[in-house]
């Protein structure tokens, strides 16, 4: 527990002193979110299909619980091929990326990720045909849960 | 170190043929994101756990690619449609090129 407090406190103080020295450079933004996302996937998604469900306030930045899940009926006609995950307010944009066939049967992963400060995450999937769904979340954190 | 590294496994033995199945994973490791500092300020290089591959009678399931905004301790549940008997296999690997592996059977009734 002692470790874990510390941990967020140097976090904190290393994202102000960040803050302070290059002022946004350091951390991903919305933009660099979208070039990593245009990086791995052609054309531009349309907003549905994908569900992010994650805790309105996340006390721990260090552990947030999230599932991602996407619309399809994952048959060997019609699969989710790829799930792209970013984070806008991270030192880097990427979270995550799954390659789904269809013996996964449903298109859901829940992962515990870590989240720098208040942020927007960003799921796009890819469909086998290659159309490409995504949806959007928002998730503030409470830094200092620590009583810091 | 890589000693306290361990795959956890949580898959049901048994599924009826067609069944959808939920697959929880976990290993334990340290996910260093590179960002932090040790004691004397200097950088702690980033070791983190990259990939998971997961196959059903060696026919791939699942890759995952993490970065590292995955948290310490990656957890990962996912879904399985089982058709036939036969053994989920999963591969772990990190960014010094270590792999560890686990398996786990599912028979049809």
């Amino acid at each position: 527990m002692t470790i874990r407090c510390t941990t967020i406190r140097r976090r904190s103080a290393l994202l102000s002193i960040a803050g302070v020295l290059v002022a946004r450079g350091a951390l991903a933004t919305p933009d660099s979110t979208k070039e990593w996302l245009a990086g791995l996937t052609k054309g531009a998604p349309k907003e549905g299909k994908v569900t992010l469900k994650a805790p309105e306030i996340a006390e721990n930045g260090n552990a947030v619980p999230l599932t991602v899940s996407v619309e399809s009926e994952m048959s060997e006609k019609s699969w989710v091929k790829a799930l792209y995950v970013a984070a806008d307010g991270n030192p880097n944009p990427g979270v995550a990326i799954y390659e789904f066939t269809p013996m996964s049967g449903k298109a859901e992963v829940q992962m515990r990720i870590r989240l720098a400060q208040t942020q927007k995450l960003v799921a796009v999937a890819e469909m086998n045909d290659g159309t490409l769904y995504t949806a959007s979340r928002e998730v503030k954190v409470t830094i200092g849960g620590c009583g810091g | 170190m890589s000693d306290d590294i361990k795959p956890r496994l949580r898959v049901p033995t048994t599924a009826k043929k067609g069944e959808v199945v939920e697959v929880k994973t976990l290993i334990t490791h340290p996910m260093e994101n590179g960002q932090r500092k040790d004691a004397d300020g200097k950088l702690v290089p980033r070791l983190i756990v990259n990939s998971l591959a997961v196959t059903y009678n060696d026919k791939p399931v699942l890759n995952a690619t993490l970065e590292p905004a995955i948290a310490a301790n990656p957890y990962l549940a996912f879904f399985l449609k089982v058709e036939e008997s036969g053994t989920l296999k999963f591969k772990w690997t990190d960014d010094a090129k270590q792999s560890w592996t686990a398996e786990s059977k599912i028979e049809v009734a």
